[in-house]
Order: C-alpha cells, then sequence, then structure tokens
C-alpha cells in the first residue's frame, strides 16, 4: 500500500464534504415537511420552524386520513399502481420474450417498428384526441391502458433475455414445454432483479402521475392522489399570493378545499412514505437495470 | 432438430405462410404489443395532420377543414414567438449547462470515496429525489420558500440578505434558478448511475500504472477516469442536446401554479406549457398541434445533427 500524497488526502476530505453536504441538501427538505406535517397548524403559522416541531401533533395525519376524497384519492392511486404495473410488466416482458426468440419471423421488421416510436412522438394533443374517440376520458382506464406497454422497458427486457443461456429453453423445448410455459416458469424466475427493476419504475411513475388525472378526469371519484394534491397546493399557493396582492382570485376559490401549510405537508408525507419506504430495498437491483438498458442504447 | 433444419432451409417464398403458422404461439406474444404500439403511437402520429386543419372535435378529422399552413403562420408571426422561443432556449440551455456535469462530478467524486457502506448510503439518499413526485417536490419548495416562515426566508433574514420575507415563487428574477437548483437537485443522483457503473468497469490496472507513473488520485481523475468515460458522456449529451426544445414540463407547470402565475409566464412559460395552455386548455387543438409538430421536427433534426457531428468527431453514436 503507498503512503497516500498531500493531495490525495485533500482530495479525499474535498469529496466527503461534497457529498455530505449534497446528502443534507436532499435530506433538509423532506426533514422540514415532515416536521412541519407534525407541527400543530396554528403554530405553523407563525413560522420559523426549521429542525424540529413546536408543538408536536397527530393531528394533521388525523384528518388526512377522516377526510373521505384524499382517501378516495388515496385508493385510486394504489389501484392503478397495482393493477397497471402488474399488466404492464407482465404484457411488456412477454413481448420481449418473444422478439429475444432468434426464430421469430419479422423479428426486424418489429424490432424496428419499436424503435421507430422511441424517436417520434406526436405529443399532448393527438394522445388527448385519442383518449377522448376511445371514451376513455373519465375512466378509470385511461390510468391503465396508456401504460400498458413500455418500448423502453421492453428493450431492457429483451436485452437481459438476449443474454440468458439458450440451452436452459432449449432443454426445455425438448421436454415438450410450450412457449408461454417456458416463458413463466424457466425465464421469469431467473430474471427477478430486471423484472424488479422495472415494476419499481413503472409502479413509481404510476404512483406519482398528476397530469393524465388532470386532463383526462373531471369526476371528482376517479381523482388520484397526486392530482389532488396539486390541486390543495395550488389553491394555497393562490390563498397566499391573495395575501400579498389583495383580492384578484378570491372569488375564485370559493368551494375548493383550503389547507394550512401543516395539512397539505401531511397529504404530501402520506403521497411520499410508501416510496421511501419501498426504494431502499429495491434499490440494489436497479443500477443493473439502468445499466442493460443504457449498454443496448 | 434435423426437421427443423429442414424448415429453415425452405423459408424462402411460398413456405413462409406455413413457418408463421407453425410459430402461431410466438407470434401471438408479440402480434398485440405491435397492434398495441399502432394504436397508441402510430395513430397519434397520423393524427398530427390536424395541424393543418380546423379541427373539430365533433367533425372528426376527416370531416375537418383543411387549412394548410395557417396555424404555423399564425404561430411564427405572433407576438408570443419570440418570448416562448426565448424562455424555451434559455432554460433548457441552463439545464444543460448544470444539469449535464453535474452526475458526472458526482461519479467522479463517489469513485473517490473508499469506504463501501458510506458510499452505499450517500448514493441511497442522493436517488431518492428521482422517485418523488414533481407534485410533491414543488409543494416542498414552495413550503420552503413560503413568506410566512419559509425555511429560505428564515435563513435569509438571519443572515442579514433580505429585510423583510421575500416570495421567492412569485418574483420572475429568481425563478429560473430555482427552476433550474430544483432540476439539479432532482435528477443529479440517479443521472450519475450510468456514469458510476461506467466508472466501475475501468480496467483497475490503467489506475495502477497511472499510478507508477506517478500521477496523483486528481490527475488519475483526468488520465484515466474521465477518457474512459467519455462515451457515455457523448451519448448522454446528444440525447441531451436533442431535446434542447424539451425545456421541461411538470416542473414549469406545478411551479407557476398550472400556468396561472401570469407574472411567471413572462420568464417560465415553454413550447410545452404554451401547447397545453392553447391546445388543451382553451381547445385550440389544431393550433396546439402544430407548435407541438414546430417543436418535435427541430427535435428530430437536432438529433440528426448532434449525431452526426459526435459519429465524425468522436465515433461515438446512438446509431
Amino acid at each position: 500500500m503507498k503512503v497516500q500524497s498531500k493531495s490525495d488526502i485533500i482530495l479525499q476530505a474535498v469529496a466527503y464534504i461534497v457529498l455530505i453536504l449534497l446528502s443534507l441538501t436532499i435530506i433538509y427538505p423532506f426533514w422540514n415537511l415532515i416536521v412541519i406535517s407534525f407541527n400543530s397548524s396554528s403554530d405553523t403559522m407563525r413560522g420559523g420552524l426549521t429542525f424540529y416541531t413546536r408543538e408536536f401533533t397527530f393531528d394533521n395525519y388525523a384528518k388526512v386520513f377522516a377526510d373521505k376524497r384524499l382517501l378516495g384519492a388515496f385508493n385510486i392511486t394504489v389501484l392503478r399502481t397495482v393493477i397497471t404495473t402488474f399488466f404492464s410488466t407482465i404484457f411488456t416482458a412477454i413481448f420481449a420474450y418473444g422478439l429475444s426468440r432468434r426464430k421469430l419471423k419479422f423479428r426486424r421488421a418489429y424490432s424496428k417498428f419499436c424503435t421507430v416510436t422511441m424517436y417520434l412522438n406526436a405529443g399532448l394533443i393527438p394522445a388527448y384526441i385519442l383518449m377522448r374517440t376511445l371514451h376513455l376520458v373519465n375512466s378509470f382506464w385511461v390510468f391503465v391502458i396508456p401504460s400498458l406497454f413500455s418500448v423502453w422497458n421492453m428493450i431492457i427486457f429483451r436485452t437481459f433475455f438476449d443474454n440468458l443461456s439458450n440451452g436452459l429453453i432449449e432443454a426445455a423445448k425438448i421436454d415438450g414445454a410450450g412457449e408461454y410455459r417456458i416463458f413463466f416458469s424457466i425465464v421469469l424466475p431467473v430474471s427477478k432483479p430486471v423484472v424488479a427493476t422495472l415494476a419499481l419504475f413503472t409502479a413509481v411513475n404510476q404512483w406519482n402521475a398528476w397530469f393524465d388525472g388532470a386532463i383526462y378526469i373531471t369526476d371528482p371519484k376517479l381523482m388520484p392522489l397526486p392530482t389532488l394534491l396539486r390541486q390543495i397546493l395550488n389553491t394555497n399557493a393562490a390563498s397566499q399570493l391573495m395575501a400579498q396582492m389583495s383580492s384578484t382570485a378570491a372569488e375564485q376559490l370559493g368551494d375548493k378545499m383550503i389547507s394550512t401549510r401543516s395539512l397539505s405537508s401531511a397529504t404530501m408525507m402520506v403521497s411520499v412514505i410508501p416510496i421511501a419506504a419501498i426504494y431502499p430495498f429495491v434499490q440494489k437491483y436497479f443500477a443493473s437495470g439502468v445499466m442493460l438498458g443504457s449498454i443496448k442504447e | 432438430m434435423r426437421a427443423a433444419a429442414q424448415i429453415q432451409i425452405k423459408t424462402r417464398g411460398k413456405y413462409n405462410f406455413e413457418k408463421l403458422k407453425q410459430q402461431m404461439t410466438l407470434q401471438s406474444m408479440v402480434v398485440p404489443g405491435i397492434i398495441y404500439l399502432v394504436i397508441f403511437s402510430y395513430i397519434p402520429l397520423a393524427g398530427l395532420v390536424i395541424a393543418f386543419q380546423d379541427f373539430d372535435l365533433y367533425q372528426g378529422v376527416f370531416g375537418s377543414h383543411w387549412v394548410g399552413f395557417k396555424h404555423f403562420i399564425q404561430f411564427f408571426s405572433g407576438d408570443q414567438f419570440f418570448r416562448l422561443m426565448k424562455n424555451t432556449l434559455c432554460i433548457s440551455l441552463l439545464k444543460l449547462l448544470f444539469g449535464f456535469p453535474a452526475p458526472i462530478i458526482l461519479a467522479l467524486l463517489f469513485n473517490e470515496i473508499r469506504q463501501q457502506k458510506t458510499r452505499k448510503a450517500i448514493q441511497t439518499v442522493t436517488y431518492l429525489p428521482h422517485f418523488i413526485s414533481w407534485v410533491v417536490v414543488a409543494g416542498m419548495i414552495s413550503s420552503m420558500m413560503a413568506v410566512d416562515g419559509g425555511t429560505l426566508n428564515n435563513i435569509a433574514l438571519k443572515l442579514g440578505w433580505i429585510d423583510k420575507p421575500v416570495n421567492f415563487l412569485s418574483e420572475p428574477k429568481y425563478f429560473r434558478t430555482i427552476l433550474v437548483a430544483a432540476n439539479v437537485w432532482k435528477t443529479v443522483g440517479f443521472n450519475a448511475i450510468i456514469f458510476i457503473a461506467a466508472i466501475a468497469g475501468i480496467n483497475p490496472e490503467l489506475y495502477e500504472a497511472a499510478s507508477v507513473d506517478g500521477a496523483t488520485r486528481f490527475k488519475q481523475m483526468f488520465v484515466v477516469t474521465l477518457p474512459c468515460i467519455v462515451p457515455q458522456i457523448v451519448i448522454m449529451l446528444i440525447m441531451n442536446v436533442s431535446q434542447i426544445l424539451n425545456a421541461g414540463f411538470d416542473d414549469i407547470l406545478l411551479l407557476t401554479n398550472n400556468g396561472e402565475n401570469s407574472i411567471l409566464l413572462e420568464v417560465g412559460d415553454v413550447l410545452d406549457t404554451y401547447v397545453y395552455r392553447y391546445g388543451i386548455k382553451l381547445q385550440r387543438y389544431s393550433y396546439g398541434t402544430a407548435v407541438g409538430l414546430f417543436k418535435s421536427v427541430v427535435s428530430i433534426i437536432m438529433l440528426f445533427v448532434a449525431n452526426g457531428i459526435s459519429k465524425s468527431l468522436t465515433e461515438n453514436s446512438l446509431w
């Protein structure tokens, strides 16, 4: 082992300091959110909360879980996340497996057909008109159907399947297993890391999605949590602006939900906690998943 | 096996159909996905023709009037065009300027941390913002910057930078800084993964050789690490440059109160938010599509140009 030179020691110190500062910058906003969400609403208005609560209370969370609208939105989000993640992962993986089989006829053509869609995207309005035409507006299925198949994920799956040993599949073939059986009983079990990664990514996207709820849904019963959360935060921001500039938007607020900062912080926490709880456990897989995608591209 | 080989030879011509029939099961795994793409990717692409119509939702694509380049002309000659392009390019370039090097620097710094446990812990923390919804991130920003006792005002007041609380989120001069900082905060950790993985794949002998030559760790960064990850850097740069007209959507929309904060639109309105406001909210479908199409065409040209330049300069390319 070589003795470290002075410059090496300085470099190490700089790396540690920068990384720790960065971590603190990332953690602090979450910490602040937690503090505010556990502080009583009326006390929060006095301002000045930074590192710890002044009047600790569970009230805000109790109110969030007692609110029928928030609870409904929470359920919609759970439902869309579970259903879409399950079907999208299976559907995309089956497609990728089919495409990874070398004997598949039109394999190259299919492959090109998929890649084109990664570069050419029609954008917002044609998609919106399509959803209207398919009667998906104000339907729960607008959360599921447009996300059933992801070309990006498909390519990551296929790269993984391409690298699987062919012997395994051929042996099963000789035993008379069909393609679907091979996929479900041989390929899928050995692909856990990539399945876990892509399922996590799909789930997070679904959990966080707010825009589809904002443009395709007007029925309040179908509104997902992030969309409702955005509405609440918008109203708060508008009222804050109002307090500053007085009156202009006063009538617009009307029937919309007005919430205190502590209450909306608790709502945000409800949206963050499931992700923060799950992701450290799946984290070990996803570095390899992301890499698989980038190698191919 | 021999039978399979014979079929292989006979695949040409009229046997094609036979083979297709033989792999019905295999085809059934792929064909639904292809049909799906036709409906959800290709039909909307065809739907872009409404940019040349006065599209009416109830008449449909086939019943609407054709108007040629009317909407494009209206957009290019409109008084918003200049402001939109300025905002889009400005925000995009700022994001590129700060958001592109940041993950590379982060990856280089991670490479200097020898304790695996510390490293893993810090990595876990830096990935976290990527998984948090923009809705929540925007909510945290507005909470941190709140006039009535947000952290930023508290600190700035204590340090004497300001003498009364500032509503940072409704001041146009702070908007782009907040936007770009929030983006770097959210993406830096996750975007570093690809570079971290590339660095992990570097042959350790290269470092040993450099160290024998007397290169310090700092110098090794420039003579070993960086040259080894040039391919990844170039690929990411091509992708980023081709996205130059994608200045952001969720982040801007959420930080401008869904585009309702008109003071901020002056500095924050970009092509995508404009398409949303005109195309969806004001239901000017054809006009919005025309603006979107203009953006897509420029993006594709940019992609080809960036790819071409990279190919001739560094032999790295997307295809």
